[in-house]
């Protein structure tokens, strides 16, 4: 017993000491270097970061604004409301997304992660810039309802902003287009790839059982021409039939106004399916089983379906109740709970 | 002798020609401003807003904001060539609000005689795709351009006309007439870049230490007119769409002229 006191005590006092070592260090924040380092696995990033390089300093500032609600037109909603980080950054068990003032928004909040991978974003790839992104969601009137000019002067009348600022850019000078790119310096960092899929790829001792194995070749076959390389989409727009009319929401044909791509989403990666859910641009699948079951027999008919889903003159891509078990046991695999775990990417 | 004649004649003509290139020279050296002044008007009277002005199809507007991007100039001498302006620096947003943004000027012009003066109306695809931290001044989605920025169609609205109209059945009789659209990022969409071309006989005169400016007048109403009659009832009280808006930007090409010059 005495000695397990004094194990206490030796622990509070070790404790205490190791406070005030990190409280001299606060005006560092911490020693943690970030810098971004592309996985092996994937393929060649699309962000122009010879224009805004990851800084640590960068990244710290982009994560306070990310979970800054002062963004928002009354202060209740921040980026990081609707793109939690333990639901892989997408607004858990929300088929839409739930904004300001309670309002909803008409489309199911992506995960933000491996973005400096992509030059199209959102499920119509109206914004072609990562840079610029922050700048719909602020001004969006069912999500956070503020001019952007305005968000800048909020941030620019903050004084506890200034330090960051300075850190991050070398001055105090608060603009649009540097808090614009220390929010990328932020979401670029959230990188994941590190599911037992991504280890196996890697050489890097993990095994897949022989059910995933054969679910990945399934998977290899059948949904890997849109699904494709290990980032899980080919970043482009299609229609996969989960609706036969697309009124209330016609997708790309959003943004270009064409016939032709009407009902058309952007193809979303499959990775961390375990903490996305509910599926699709309008979250109206709750399951990978629904997901499945959709492709096999579920697929609705319009005029844009895409080719891949009416192969050899029948709707769907035909699977048997195992093959889609298999094929759910593969999606497993890209799980990546390292990533939504990380407590650098957490708000503070 | 015939052949000394000749030599005479070629020497002479050389000379002649040497002499009234440094001449020219002499007097058309160095660079110096010139400034573009965009007269809004409504018809043949001065714009107002907050006023009623009456469009081609009878029907009625009152606008309360009018504002458009210049870029890309291009100035044309007498003799066909041309000067092309450099981009950078040179995107202006024309506010009918603000008395200053109505005179452009551009900086370092060679000297020069200009009859021709080329621009775009709007913000060309490069510009339109550039990275964040080069859009400065009227570009910037935070300052200038903020109300001239779609950020869910990530572009700029090159010819902004808020209105109501007693024909508007949208709430509080509003009309928004956004014509944007610079063609699409990886699909070719509609564009909506449309190249402005003036010219007359009276010439710009471009020397140092001066400041010629050319007086535009920007018929307005021009947009309502042709060749596409724009009505409200039946074209609708607004669009923010580009493929919707071709028409009025069919319709302003034809919205600019000159309609005289300052080389005092
Ligand atoms: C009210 C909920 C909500 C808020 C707040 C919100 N988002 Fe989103 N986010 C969404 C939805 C919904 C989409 C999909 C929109 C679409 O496709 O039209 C989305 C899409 C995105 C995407 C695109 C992902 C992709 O794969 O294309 C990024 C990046 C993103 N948001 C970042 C942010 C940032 C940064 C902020 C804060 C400035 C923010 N979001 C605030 C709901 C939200
Ligand atoms: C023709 C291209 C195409 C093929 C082939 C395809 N998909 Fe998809 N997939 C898409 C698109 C596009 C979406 C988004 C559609 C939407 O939301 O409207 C999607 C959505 C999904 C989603 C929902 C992801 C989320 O986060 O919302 C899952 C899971 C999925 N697909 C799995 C598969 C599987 C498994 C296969 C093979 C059996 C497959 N897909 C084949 C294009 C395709
Ligand atoms: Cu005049």
């Amino acid at each position: 017993m005495a000695y397990f006191l004094n194990m206490k005590k030796a622990v509070f006092v070790f404790g205490f000491a190791l406070l005030l070592i990190a409280s001299c260090n606060k005006e560092k924040d911490s020693k943690e270097e970030f810098v971004f380092t592309a996985p092996a696995n994937l393929p060649a990033t699309k962000y122009n970061f010879s224009n805004n390089p990851v800084t640590t300093a960068g990244f710290i500032l982009g994560r306070k604004l990310f979970y800054d609600a002062t963004l928002s037109r009354d202060s209740s909603t921040s980026c990081g409301s609707c793109h939690t980080s333990f639901s892989s950054f997408t607004h858990h068990g929300h088929a839409v997304s739930h904004g300001i003032d309670n309002k909803l928004g008409i489309r199911n909040a992506p995960p933000v992660m491996n973005m400096a991978w992509s030059d199209e974003f959102m499920w119509d790839g109206g914004i072609n810039q990562l840079d610029l992104l922050p700048i719909a969601p602020i001004e969006n009137p069912v999500e956070m309802d503020l001019e952007f000019a305005d968000a800048v002067n909020r941030i620019k009348n903050t004084a506890a902003y200034k330090p960051y600022f300075k850190a991050a850019f070398g001055s105090e000078e608060i603009t649009g287009p540097k808090l614009l790119q220390a929010m990328s310096q932020f979401m670029n960092m959230l990188i994941s790839a590190n599911s037992k899929y991504d280890k196996w790829k890697r050489n890097e001792g993990a095994t897949l059982t022989a059910h995933e194995t054969d679910g990945y070749n399934l998977f290899q076959q059948k949904c890997s021409s849109c699904h494709s390389t290990d980032l899980f989409t080919d970043n482009k727009f299609h229609n996969n039939g989960i609706k036969d009319n697309f009124n209330s929401d016609s997708g790309r044909a959003h943004i270009t106004q064409l016939p032709q791509d009407v009902g058309k989403f952007k193809t979303p990666t499959l990775r961390n399916l375990e903490y996305t859910k509910p599926f699709m641009h309008d979250g109206s699948f709750q399951t990978l089983e629904e997901v499945l079951a959709h492709y096999n027999n579920g697929v609705k008919t319009s005029a844009t379906l895409d080719v891949a889903l009416k192969q050899n003159s029948t709707v769907g891509i035909p699977l048997t109740p195992t093959e889609q078990q298999k094929i759910i046991l593969f999606l497993k695999t890209l799980n990546d709970e390292d990533f939504i775990r990380d407590t650098r990417f957490a708000e503070q | 002798m015939k052949k000394i004649n000749s030599i005479l004649i070629a020497s002479l003509f050389i000379g002649s020609l040497f002499i009234s290139s440094c001449k020219k020279e002499d007097e058309l050296k160095g660079n110096g401003p010139l400034t573009l002044h965009f007269d809004n008007r409504a018809g043949s009277a001065d714009f107002a807003m907050n006023t009623n002005l009456t469009i081609a199809s009878g029907e009625t507007i009152n606008v309360t904001k009018l504002k458009y991007y210049v870029s890309n100039f291009v100035l044309v001498k007498a003799d066909g060539s041309e000067y092309k302006v450099p981009q950078n620096g040179n995107y202006f947003l024309i506010d009918e609000e603000t008395d200053s943004t109505q005179d452009v000027t551009l900086q370092n012009i060679p000297a020069g005689n200009y009859t021709g003066f080329k621009y775009i109306l709007g913000v060309d695809s490069l510009r339109s795709t550039l990275d964040v931290s080069q859009r400065t001044g009227a570009l910037d989605p935070a300052g200038a351009g903020s109300d001239m920025y779609w950020s869910w169609n990530s572009g700029y609205i090159f010819f902004r006309i808020d209105a109501t109209s007693p024909q508007s059945t949208e709430a509080g009789n509003q009309c928004f007439f956004h014509v944007g659209g610079y063609g699409g990022y990886s699909t070719p969409s509609t564009n909506n870049i449309r190249t402005i071309s003036l010219s007359g006989s009276e010439a710009a005169e471009v020397r140092i230490g001066r400041n010629p400016e050319v007086h535009i007048y920007v018929d307005i109403l021009q947009a309502f007119t042709s060749p596409n009659a724009y009505s409200i009832a039946t074209d609708g009280a607004s669009f923010h769409m580009p493929a919707s808006a071709v028409k009025m930007a069919d319709n302003y090409i034809d919205m600019f002229n000159i309609n005289h010059i300052h080389n005092d």
